[in-house]
This record gives C-alpha cells, sequence and structure tokens, in this order.
C-alpha cells in the first residue's frame, strides 16, 4: 500500500518515466519484450522504492516479485512509475501490463480487472497514542474521535462503515506517513492501515502503539488487464512454484516483512483447490461493506463535497482579495522597505507551488502552529491567491489614469479617501474580470487540498471513481458541479462589467 | 444661468510673485510675476509650450516650482518639493481647479461627482451636500442630469458638472484650463456668462485658454506668455485688439 506524499512525482507517470529494477532477471537471452509493471516508488521500502546505491533504480518485495515475474515469463522486467491512486486507471489505459504495488485486493478491484493469487495477507491493525491503547481497541471505542487512514482502500471502507455503525468520523489522507505524525501530535486520535505500513511507521516516527488484535485481513495482489487471463495464468504459476520453492518467503523475510502469518497462509493457498483469489475476494466483499454503485447513491456526498469546496473557496476567495488589497495598496503607496518587503512575499508565493506551500502550513508549521486542515486549507490557498490578486490590484490601481488622482486632490480629498472613493472604486471594475477568472481558477485548485486531508468535490469523486472503477460518470458528475457553481459566477460577473460599464 | 451660483468670496485671490519652474532640464517659468483680484477673470494666453498649463498646476499645487511666491488667499506655497496634501488643506478649501478634459469620475453621476467634496473633504451632511450639489446643477442647467453618468454627458454638460463640482467647495479663486476647447458656440456663450456671474459674485478667475474670442468677450485682463515670462498683458479688449 503506497501512497504518494505530493503529486509531483506523479507527473512523471504522465511523461511514461521507466526505471530499472535493481536486481536484474537471471540473464537469458530474450527477444520477447520487456514486462512492463507499473507501481510507485514514493510509498517508499518495503514495497517499492528509489535504490539508495542507485537511484535510477528502484528495490523492494514487490520489485522481487516483479522480478520473479518476469523471469517465469522468460521477459525482463521494466518499471514503470505510477502514481499509487492512478495504477488501476494507468492499468486500462494500456501504460503497462502489471500494476504492483501493496495494491489491495478487493471486490471492486476483480469487477474490473484480472487480479492474481493474493500473494501476501495483511492485518488492518489499529494505532493510538500510548495513552489510549488501554481504552481503545476497536473502533467502537471511537465514536466521535477522528480516525485517519488512506482514501479509497479497504481501511477506508471499514471507516465509512464505522462511521454509520459507531458514528466514527473517518479522515482521508493521501499518503500513509502523515496519519501518523497528526496521531503523534493529536489531529487524529487513530490510524487504521495494514500491518507493514503500521510497523513501518511506528520504526520512523514512535510515540503510538499498534493494538496487537487487527481488525481484518487483506490480501496484496498484482493486477492486470481484464483480458489478460493468460498472463495471470502464467503469473499465478510463478508465485505458486516460488511458494513452494521458498524464494517468496526468501523476500519476505530479507524486506522484515515474513511471520508465522505468512507461512500459514502460504500453505493454505497451496493447499486450497478453490483458487485463494476468490477466497479473498469473499472475504472482502464481507469484511469491507460494499457501497452500492449509483449516482443516486453518491450524488449527496458530491453534493456535500461540492459545499465544502464552495465554501472553502469562498473563504480563500475573501481572505485572498482583503490581503491582495492590503498588498497592493502597499505597493502602491508604501515606503520603499515595505514596497521591497510585498514584493518579495509575491514573488515568494507566486515562485513556489501551492502545494508546497499548504504542505509547509500543514505540516511544516505543526510545531509551532497546529491548525486545523479546514483553516489551514482556507489559509493556504488565500494567501497563495492573494499575492496573484495583489498583481491584478495593483495594475488596475496604476492604469487609473493621473489626471483622476489629480481632480481628486484639488477637492481636498486625502489621500486615502482618494483610494477610497475614487481610485479604488474604478480600479475595481478594471480588476473584476481578472477577479473572475482567478475565483474560478480557485474554485478548481481548491481540489489540492485534499493533501491535508480535506474531502472536497474532487477528492469525494476520486473515491467514487474507485469505488465504481470508472471516472467517466464520476467525473461527468464533476464536471456538472463544478460548471454548477463557476458558469452563474461567470455570468454574475459578465453582467456586473456590462452594468459598469454602462454606467 | 441663475444668480446663485456662488456666495461671495472675500479677499484678495492670487498673487504670484517671481515665480521660476523647471521640468527636468528645461526651465518653463522664469520669474512669473501675476495677479487676480477679487472678481476678476483673467485669461492667461500664448503659444503651446510658453507655460500657461504650468502656471496653473503650480497655482494648484499640483507641481513644485523652484523659486519665487505663490499666495492665494492668503494660503502661501514654498518652493520645493509639494508638501503632503494633510499641508494642503486650507489651500485646496480656497481653490477650485476645472481641468481641460473634466476629469470626472467616471464611476459617479454628475450629482455624486459634485457631492464627493462637501462630504468628505468638508464634512457635510449628506443631505445638506445634496442640497448644495442639486443647487449648483441648476445654476449651471444641468439638474435634469443629475443622475447621469460622465460617459452619458455631452462635452458641454460635462464641462458644466465639472464646474459645478470645482465650486461645491466654495473656493475663492476658480482654475480653468482651456474652458471652450469641447464647447460649441452657443454653450461657449453660456459658459462666458457663467464665468462672468462668478466673477461678479465676487471670486477671481484664472483661465488658461488659447480662444481669443472668448478672452476678449468675457476676460477683464488678459495675460500673455511666451517662453515663461510675460510678454505682454493688459485689460482684455486692448490685448487683443
Amino acid at each position: 500500500m503506497i501512497r504518494t506524499a505530493t503529486r509531483l512525482i506523479s507527473m512523471a507517470a504522465l511523461l511514461g518515466v521507466t526505471w530499472s529494477c535493481a536486481e536484474p532477471p537471471a540473464a537469458t537471452p530474450s527477444t520477447a519484450p520487456p514486462l512492463r509493471w507499473g507501481g510507485d516508488a514514493e510509498g517508499g521500502a518495503p514495497f517499492v522504492e528509489a535504490d539508495p546505491a542507485n537511484p535510477a533504480s528502484v528495490r523492494g518485495f514487490d520489485v522481487e516479485i516483479a522480478t520473479m515475474l518476469a523471469k517465469g515469463l522468460g521477459r525482463e522486467p521494466q518499471f514503470v512509475q505510477v502514481a499509487w491512486a492512478s495504477i488501476e486507471q494507468s492499468l486500462a489505459r494500456g501504460d503497462f501490463a502489471i500494476g504492483m504495488s501493496g495494491l489491495e485486493d478487493r471486490p471492486a478491484l476483480r469487477e474490473r480487472f484480472a487480479v492474481s493469487l493474493p500473494y501476501y495477507e495483511f492485518r488492518e491493525v489499529l494505532a493510538v497514542r500510548a495513552a489510549d491503547s488501554a481504552r481503545v481497541h476497536t473502533l467502537a471505542d471511537l465514536r466521535g474521535r477522528r480516525v485517519a487512514t488512506l482514501g479509497a482502500t479497504m481501511a477506508w471502507d471499514m471507516l465509512l462503515a464505522a462511521k454509520r455503525s459507531h458514528g466514527v468520523l473517518p479522515v482521508s489522507y493521501d499518503d500513509d506517513v502523515h496519519p501518523y505524525t497528526d496521531l503523534v501530535s493529536g489531529r487524529v486520535d487513530a490510524v487504521l492501515l495494514d500491518h507493514v505500513l503500521a510497523e513501518r511507521s511506528l520504526r520512523r516516527i514512535g510515540g503510538f502503539v499498534i493494538q496487537p488484535v487487527p481488525l481484518a485481513r487483506g490480501h496484496y495482489v498484482a493486477v492486470l488487464a481484464a483480458g489478460d487471463s493468460a498472463l495471470r495464468d502464467s503469473v499465478n504459476n510463478t508465485l505458486r512454484a516460488r511458494m513452494r520453492d521458498g524464494s517468496l518467503e526468501r523476500v519476505f523475510r530479507s524486506w522484515n516483512v515474513w511471520d508465522a502469518q505468512q507461512a500459514e497462509y502460504q500453505q493454505q493457498v497451496l493447499r486450497d483447490s478453490m483458487p485463494r483469489s476468490d477466497a479473498a475476494a469473499a472475504a472482502a466483499a464481507a469484511t469491507s461493506p460494499r457501497t452500492p454503485i449509483s449516482i443516486a447513491t453518491y450524488l449527496p456526498a458530491l453534493l456535500r463535497a461540492a459545499v465544502v469546496t464552495l465554501v472553502l473557496s469562498v473563504l480563500a476567495m475573501a481572505l485572498a482579495i482583503a490581503i491582495g488589497v492590503g498588498v497592493a495598496a502597499g505597493r502602491v503607496y508604501g515606503s520603499r522597505p515595505m514596497r521591497l518587503l510585498l514584493a518579495a512575499y509575491v514573488e515568494l508565493i507566486r515562485g513556489t507551488p501551492v502545494l508546497l506551500q499548504l504542505f509547509v502550513l500543514y505540516y511544516g508549521l505543526s510545531d509551532v502552529v497546529r491548525l486545523p486542515a479546514f483553516a489551514a486549507a482556507v489559509i493556504g490557498l488565500g494567501l497563495n491567491y492573494a499575492a496573484y490578486e495583489s498583481e491584478i490590484y495593483r495594475a488596475a490601481l496604476e492604469a487609473i489614469p493621473t489626471l483622476q488622482l489629480e481632480a481628486a486632490r484639488t477637492l481636498g480629498l486625502s489621500e486615502f479617501q482618494i483610494l477610497r472613493l475614487v481610485r479604488g472604486p474604478q480600479a475595481l471594475r478594471l480588476a473584476l474580470a481578472p477577479m473572475t477568472n482567478d475565483f474560478v481558477a480557485l474554485l478548481k485548485d481548491s481540489s489540492l487540498v485534499s493533501v491535508i486531508t480535506v474531502v472536497e468535490l474532487t477528492k469525494q469523486t476520486a473515491i467514487y471513481a474507485t469505488n465504481v472503477g470508472s471516472w467517466a460518470i464520476p467525473g461527468a458528475l464533476c464536471a456538472i458541479v463544478y460548471l454548477a457553481m463557476s458558469l452563474p459566477l461567470s455570468r454574475m460577473a459578465g453582467r456586473l462589467e456590462q452594468r459598469w460599464k454602462l454606467s | 444661468m441663475s444668480d446663485d451660483i456662488t456666495r461671495p468670496a472675500s479677499g484678495g485671490t492670487l498673487r504670484v510673485r517671481a515665480l521660476h519652474a523647471v521640468r527636468g532640464e528645461q526651465t518653463i517659468l522664469r520669474g512669473l510675476d501675476l495677479d487676480v483680484g477679487a472678481g476678476e477673470v483673467c485669461a492667461v494666453m500664448g503659444v503651446s509650450g510658453a507655460g500657461k498649463t504650468t502656471v496653473l498646476r503650480v497655482v494648484a499645487a499640483l507641481q513644485p516650482f523652484s523659486s519665487g511666491t505663490v499666495e492665494i488667499g492668503g494660503v502661501a506655497l514654498a518652493p520645493g518639493a509639494l508638501p503632503p496634501e494633510s499641508k494642503l488643506r486650507a489651500l485646496r478649501r480656497r481653490v477650485g481647479v476645472v481641468f481641460q478634459s473634466h476629469a470626472l469620475f467616471e464611476h459617479l453621476t454628475a450629482l455624486e461627482n459634485v457631492m464627493l467634496a462637501p462630504i468628505h473633504a468638508l464634512g457635510q451632511s449628506r443631505d445638506d451636500a445634496a442640497a448644495t450639489a442639486t443647487r449648483l446643477l441648476e445654476s449651471l442647467g444641468v439638474s435634469a442630469r443629475a443622475n447621469a453618468y460622465p460617459h452619458q454627458l455631452s462635452g458641454g454638460e460635462a464641462q458644466r458638472v465639472a464646474i459645478a463640482r470645482a465650486l461645491a467647495p466654495d473656493p475663492q479663486l476658480l482654475l480653468m484650463d482651456e474652458p471652450t476647447s469641447a464647447l460649441d458656440p452657443a454653450r461657449r456663450a453660456a459658459l462666458g456668462e457663467a464665468v462672468r456671474t462668478l466673477a461678479a459674485q465676487g471670486r477671481g478667475l484664472l483661465l488658461v485658454t488659447h480662444d481669443a474670442e472668448f478672452a476678449r468677450s468675457y476676460a477683464d485682463r488678459v495675460v500673455v506668455l511666451s517662453q515663461g515670462t510675460i510678454a505682454e498683458q493688459g485689460a482684455a479688449a486692448r490685448v487683443l485688439r
């Protein structure tokens, strides 16, 4: 289960970045095309990570399993970097033949893809702060408390079910590190994730306790295109063979994820006549409450998320306008040091990605100020857009003819009165069109705040799309809702602009 | 045009002595002496570049001058950089300016343009300011256009609204830059009558104009500038005969 900590590396996936594997297969000269497999190196060990000795290649137990599978097919493995959340979509469009990166065996996955024999059994475990360890053992103990996990996972489905049954408050993250840092810092009260990730975070971060009794079990699988059953069968044969000869165990041992449970699980897989993956699907279906896949089911959630997007955007824009006006006025009327300071602010904000700013504000400064996610989103977007707004207002202020200002001075108005009564109102009219553009852009940029756990429209759509296995309907619904918010705004601004032009 | 455009202003109006002004390396005014008394209409004429508009801008404290003295109704301007607006309130109270291109505020109606200074510079109530503005617009024959925005006004209407706006703070001295440039002959005559009425009620008027016919008809005195100094001055009828 590997997730991107930022979307920056995801860009590499769009460019079709391919990496070599750290451990190449045995030299078997072959004319067969390489076996392209997709995974996310940003998730890190033990799944897939950039090899510290050679960052151009990757290593991890998924890398080694992919190499085994390629060997079994007499082909060379070729790694394709893709954001974890996009592995399924990328596979569906044919970017690679096999997706592997701690992918969970879920019924929704099986509906859309050919899925390999589950090759690893994980446990969904609850992590809590030490002070809560005696009191919190299950989700039922967390009524009204914030419980974090990765979105669109089995754990997320469990939390949604627990929200209905026990009143827990699920909090979705885009990566598997910050749920634990936020647990330690008190932003959330528990984390539900698989034991591999939980134990990795315990080693790296510490400061919390993993409850020993798992809440569910699940499996990692390789995922293939739906019609690729021949390749899947070959993959399954290779996996069984590597279980029998102990190579798979050696791989897991080398990455410290082997335990007695895995031995038992592999024996069970090798004994079973029924394909283990079907059993896993049944188990997953039992443990993970499937949400009915229909527009009517998801629409209320999308509309609620749209309200979050709208409120967030309106508040952020209000903040951006207020700060932008101040910055613009300071740059036009202020002293030289003030102008330099404000120019530095504008350049700093415009010269760095808003995603980075959100991360710094929410996570980077959490030792100094621990902002709630929504407030951090409003402030982060507001400060970012303020820089752009200030440039619009500055240009608009400077576009007011000098003669208008001189006429106002001859009437005995102070400079502040001139700004408030003459220059500002006229500048506002000039700024209206670009402001409207910016607000529409902000509506869309608000989707970035999902990286700091705010579930807004795009995030909710992504969750919906993952569940139904397609972006077609969720994407169309999402687009309609965005348009329903932005078009009236554009029309209103157009009318206002027209009225001001007439007046 | 009715007679209640103004209340009579009091005292001597404008006194300029040995005025020098420069723009960059170029000397624009070279030791200019100029007086405008209460109730007097003085037209400043001359070819382009003679320094006419500079005189007007210096007196309006929109442009600094390098040496000399400028006094308006007992308020003196010092040579050098322009003081901040907070130090110019007394002068602003005494001098009104009508710009060549009227410079009305495009986002305000004619009435709102005229009300702006009484409310925000003089602290009048909104009702009082509206009454003053309405009276001024009526006096200048544009009250029917009170709710029109500047771009909806003709050149003559805009000019008269600009005059009303300049008169709203009740200045002793009214400066007008090329007041007839946008007017047809009928409107020129109406403006001339307004100018005479204002002067008759005690204000000093300093007009910068190229329009010799207008100056001859309505100015008491004409000052002809050439290269920043006075080339000729005297009664309009004599100088422009």
